[in-house]
């Protein structure tokens, strides 16, 4: 399902995996998951099982892993309706988020 | 006379105490509900008052929730991403039914008639059709298959006249046209090739043209309900999108149907602009440049004015827009999350939900100005009852 850009960001973005963004101000980790309930959720749906865009649960993100995730984040899919976010999320942010959804979280 | 004033008087609190619920006596022609998304509740609002009425729970998953009215007006019906279809009573404030009738919904319609109510699903792909009534289950259309054995995406389910429902295939690219004269035995005509990913559809107020939005090319799907037999054929082919397609981060909605005299207006899809198309053929008739992605362009029931909201990130932004003149005559900044928009039936007002503010701001469409508000729970679409005799909303 990506392709090979996509996992070669998915590669670079596990260097910063180390940093997280553990140390990032807890009202940033509250707009990032704001955007995840609301933004994402127009088209994930608001509890994260899906609508135009598939679910975010951990049984069909099993297959990915979250450096992918987060690059599909950033980048989107070109062809369907995901758009690239990297405008508004940082890699950190991408793969924090990404590490949230592969556990599961209900937003 | 007096003794029957008398008599009135003292049996009036004995019928309060009698009475199971505080049912409302009186017409229901300036109500509406408000959905509240992140609790799964709704207000039920006199919008004569400017007040709620009552507070409905217990409504599911009601993000991108829409909703209908049955044609008495007494009735709504609400579509919940989760699936559920719950009938609400607006005199007495209950949840008269709900039922969960698929795995993730994205909107519905009531029948011409008013005995049939139709949801399409996601989730699996297809269109279910219930009584209005009793929301028994009557039919049943699965959406063409895709590999792997899942039905396409419906979107875009619209009523239409002579007892039919239209809508669209996302992930196959097709329109279908439902006739539910006989709700058990459904007849449909399948138009295949119409475009890639359809994501919503409109039906025109007279009820004859069904346009599908594409969302994987550049135009749109027209179909002549008068004469279905020609089949669909594309309008604003290579106007809309431009060559280099901009991200999109919100679905446009062309719920509702803005048309002023001989134009009609559109939201483009990535682009900051909306679509101005004359009637007469349906040709491109200019663009307009406003602030941000589009998602509701709504004109005031007169026709005189075009509201708009936009997508993440600038969705704490309404504009009006003059259709004489097509000049912006006034950018509000309502607040954070200005989600939807519903004009009174006659238009005077508008109300406009702010998710992040969780209020309800309604605003005097002569002068442009705040007049109230309502504290409302994350609030996203608002419905009134004058959609009920509505085609097509």
């Amino acid at each position: 399902m990506l392709n090979c850009k996509s996992l070669m960001a998915g590669t670079a973005l596990a260097l910063f995996s180390l940093a997280g963004i553990a140390d990032s101000a807890p009202q940033r980790k509250a707009e990032i998951l704001h955007l995840l309930k609301h933004d994402c959720g127009s088209c994930h749906g608001m509890r994260l099982q899906g609508g135009l865009g598939p679910a975010l649960v951990p049984e069909r993100l099993k297959p990915f892993s979250a450096e992918q995730l987060a690059a599909t984040i950033l980048h989107g899919r070109p062809g369907t309706p995901m758009p690239p976010w990297k405008p508004f999320l940082t890699e950190q942010e991408a793969l924090w988020l990404a590490g949230l959804l592969k556990k599961g979280i209900e937003p | 006379m007096r003794w029957f004033f008398l008599i009135a008087a003292m049996l009036v609190p004995l019928a309060g105490q009698a009475a199971a619920s505080p049912c409302l006596t009186r017409g229901t022609g300036d109500m509406g509900i408000i959905i509240e998304r992140a609790a799964g509740s709704l207000q039920v609002v006199d919008t004569t008052a400017h007040s709620e009425l009552f507070r409905v729970e217990g409504l599911g998953d009601l993000s991108h929730a829409s909703a209908v009215y049955s044609r008495d007006a007494r009735y709504a019906y609400i579509f919940g991403r989760d699936g559920g279809l719950s009938k609400v009573d607006l005199l007495c404030g209950t949840l008269v039914k709900r039922v969960v009738q698929g795995g993730n919904s994205i909107g519905g319609a009531i029948s011409q008639d008013g005995r049939l109510i139709a949801v399409s699903n996601y989730e699996p792909g297809g269109v279910k059709v219930f009584s209005a009534e009793s929301l028994e289950l009557l039919a049943d259309i699965p959406a063409t298959r895709l590999p792997g054995g899942k039905g396409s995406k419906t979107v875009g389910l619209v009523d239409a006249p002579e007892q039919r429902f239209v809508f669209g295939l996302y992930d196959t690219g097709e329109i279908w046209i439902a006739d539910l004269t006989d709700p058990k035995a459904p007849r449909l005509q399948r138009f295949k090739d119409i475009g890639r990913q359809p994501y919503d559809g409109l039906i025109t107020p007279d009820g004859r043209y069904y346009i599908a939005g594409l969302f994987g090319e550049d135009g749109l799907a027209l179909l002549d309900l008068w004469h279905p037999e020609r089949g669909p054929s594309r309008i604003l082919n290579h106007y809309g999108r431009g060559k280099k397609q901009l991200p999109v981060y919100k679905m446009p909605h062309l719920e509702g149907w803005a048309v002023a005299g001989d134009r009609a207006f559109l939201p483009a899809i990535g682009l900051h602009e909306i679509l101005v198309v004359n009637r007469d053929g349906w040709q491109p008739a200019g663009r307009i440049q406003v602030h941000g992605q589009p998602v509701f362009v709504m004109a005031r029931p007169d026709g005189r004015q075009i509201w708009v909201n936009f997508a993440f990130p600038n969705n704490d932004t309404i504009q009006v827009i003059d259709t004489e003149t097509l000049k912006i005559i006034k950018t509000l900044k309502p607040g954070k999350g200005a989600l939807h928009m519903e004009f009174t039936p006659r238009g005077e007002e508008v109300w406009i939900s702010i998710r992040d503010l969780d209020q309800v701001k309604i605003y005097d469409t002569r002068t442009l100005e705040q007049t109230a508000s309502l504290p409302a729970d994350k609030p996203s679409g608002i419905f009134f009852t004058s959609r009920a005799h509505k085609t097509g909303l």
